[in-house]
């Protein structure tokens, strides 16, 4: 995998992209213009995200439609407290993954005793809960949304109101969350969870309790969504609940689609392609919206495996 | 207590849970026989309001435009089965909830294409717009109580299709068993096919009657459809019966915890408490109930036999 001379195209364009996040900064200097940097931050907050949903929904088969509830609950891990004054970065992501992985963990036990539709809905109405729920206490804006009015801070090792700073802790922590998934997946466990996916009466029958196996990973991926929730709070410098309305989960789940669930860095490639194409298409014209519908309805009818799939036919041609 | 007030809520409560009831029936017959999951469901409600808008303004009646908006949400139903939902009955469900999902983008954007991105308001007729007196000292609002008399006027006739007629017989032979009725020589596209388009019809009639309260607005579906979800979830996938008991439910438990929840905390909290946690938890409620109901019933309230 690490050698070069052995990669297809997938690999160099994983190779690649992360490449031309990782020097994007050096050319929006030279080419003065940074609104492109916003434009790419954002494309990798929201990657993070949709890697977390492809731990679950590709390698595990559980089809989440709440996922952008974590977003909202790490976003308001830093709104909350930094409307409190509370500005410690360490502090405020260590709330949001917790309170991510509390959430995750109360709202699996249950989703997670359904199956098929039945989990698809459960998912999406706790997300819902936590929507309205945001929605009605006055006290952090309503649906007003709260505004950040101080990023993150931490203890001067580093300061990301610098947009460069924070573009880098974006990529490092991209970086980070594919690595961290893709050992999760090479381990006993993402084995484990991978066999549940594909015929849990076995895995059962050989023995794993793959029902906590299941909770377990989907708390772990909550835990990541939180965690890029908390840099997308960052980012904005405001959050409203409106970002955590299911049509928003509906778009995470797009954006793994599009890219090839189940695939490592699929996601990466399907958020990259989704933000690009919704700069680019509302530039156009404001009824871009459905364009994407027609997109999304011609990839699911025509284009399984996403572009992940089509770049894994183009390696096996040669 | 008011009394006044409480039966007012109640009847508010099932105005909500008799329009809940038919986007939920179309929902659950659809997922229940095809196993399909529709979340553009919504889209065909948000039709309904725009269609019957539009008439009310061509033909001066809101009644006729009524009568004539059911056909063509009819008809939208018919096109988007054939073009899209007839060529995914086969896939998982992830397909069919990105494929819905992309139906919603184009419907929300193709009504912001043809009546713009403002909301349409719905003129009611005179006779329609008062208020009757329905106890001494209660009047309720004419038009919310035909909406209550429609809806359990269509639960009735569903109810009783689906139990007295062959086409009901029918669709419950579908739903237990789909290969078995198109092996005895049954085309089941065409069921198919025709169920949806009565799911369309029902979503349609409840947004051209909730219309002319809260006006035709862009994405109007999208909110109720969830809710509707956690209908059918409650209710038990593919049941007609499950759907009206868990609508009314769901009905009567987010009116009334909107409408008293905060008094009811009063009585053990401190008024500040309450009256900041009341609205949360009243929004929360019905997910609350849901999740309670899956935890000991994950097959819900009513699971249809043979499933």
């Amino acid at each position: 995998m690490l050698d070069p001379r052995l990669w297809q195209a997938r690999e160099w364009v994983t190779a690649l992209t992360l490449a031309a996040f990782g020097l994007a900064p050096v050319f929006t200097e030279l080419a003065s213009q940074p609104f492109i940097l916003d434009l790419i931050a954002r494309l990798m907050i929201l990657a993070i995200a949709a890697v977390s949903l492809n731990l679950i929904l590709g390698h595990g088969g559980m089809i989440s439609f709440g996922h952008a509830a974590y977003i909202g609950i790490g976003a308001y891990a830093v709104g909350i407290p930094a409307y409190y004054e509370i500005t410690n970065g360490f502090l405020q992501i260590a709330i949001a993954i917790g309170a991510s992985a509390v959430f995750a963990f109360f709202t699996g036990l249950i989703s997670l005793r359904t199956k098929g539709v039945y989990f698809i809905m459960i998912t999406m109405a706790f997300a819902q809960m936590v929507y309205f729920a945001f929605i009605s206490i006055e006290e952090y804006g309503g649906d007003d949304g709260l505004v950040i009015e101080t990023r993150s801070e931490f203890g001067g090792l580093f300061d990301i109101e610098d947009t460069t700073t924070f573009y880098y802790f974006t990529w490092v922590s991209l970086v980070a969350a594919l690595y961290l998934v893709r050992r999760i997946m090479r381990s006993r466990f993402g084995m484990v969870i991978e066999g549940a996916k594909g015929n849990e009466r076995r895995m059962q029958s050989i023995g794993f309790d793959t029902y906590k196996y299941r909770l377990t990973c989907y708390v772990i991926a909550g835990m990541i969504c939180g965690y890029a929730g908390a840099l997308l709070g960052n980012f904005t410098s405001f959050f409203s609940p409106e970002m955590m309305d299911w049509t928003h989960s509906g778009e995470l789940l797009f954006m793994v689609v599009l890219g090839g669930a189940g695939s490592l860095f699929g996601p990466v490639l399907g958020t990259a392609a989704f933000v690009l194409l919704e700069e680019f298409l509302s530039g156009i014209t404001i009824y871009w919206q459905a364009i994407f519908g027609v997109l999304l309805i011609l990839v699911v009818l025509f284009a399984p495996g996403g572009i992940d799939g089509f770049l894994g036919r183009l390696g096996r041609k040669r | 207590m008011d009394w006044g007030l409480l039966i007012t809520q109640v009847l508010n409560g099932m105005q909500l849970g008799v329009l809940l009831f038919l986007l939920a029936s179309g929902l659950t017959l659809v997922f229940g026989i095809m196993d399909f999951v529709n979340l553009a469901h919504g889209s065909l409600y948000m039709m309904g309001a725009f269609f019957c808008a539009t008439l009310t303004e061509w033909t001066g009646s809101f009644v006729l435009a009524a009568f004539l908006a059911l056909p063509l949400t009819a008809l939208v139903g018919l096109a988007v089965e054939i073009i899209v939902v007839r060529k995914l009955y086969r896939r998982d469900h992830l397909d069919h909830v990105l494929a819905t999902f992309g139906l919603i983008l184009v419907f929300d954007t193709a009504v912001q294409f043809i009546w713009g991105p403002a909301g349409t308001a719905i003129p009611l007729p005179e006779w329609l717009d008062g208020r009757v007196e329905i106890l001494p000292n209660i009047e309720f609002p004419t038009f919310r109580l035909l909406i209550i008399a429609t809806g359990l006027v269509v639960a009735i006739a569903l109810y009783w299709i689906v139990t007295h007629t062959r086409t009901g017989m029918l669709i419950r032979a579908g739903a237990s068993n789909r290969t078995m009725v198109s092996a005895l020589g049954i085309d089941i596209g065409k069921l198919f096919l025709g169920l949806f388009a009565l799911g369309a019809v029902l979503a349609g009639l409840a947004g051209l009657m909730i219309a002319p309260i809260t006006e035709a607005s862009i994405g109007m579906g999208n909110e109720i459809i969830i809710v509707a979800f956690v209908v059918i979830i409650i209710g038990g996938i593919g049941s007609i019966k499950g759907a009206f008991v868990a609508a009314l439910l769901v009905g009567l438990i987010d009116t009334m915890g909107r409408s008293f929840l905060d008094s009811f905390l009063k009585l053990f909290m401190s008024i500040q408490n309450a009256e900041t946690s009341a609205p949360a938890i009243s929004a929360m409620m019905i997910y609350i109930l849901m999740a309670a109901v899956l935890a000991f019933r994950p097959q819900g309230l009513f699971p249809p036999k043979g499933r």
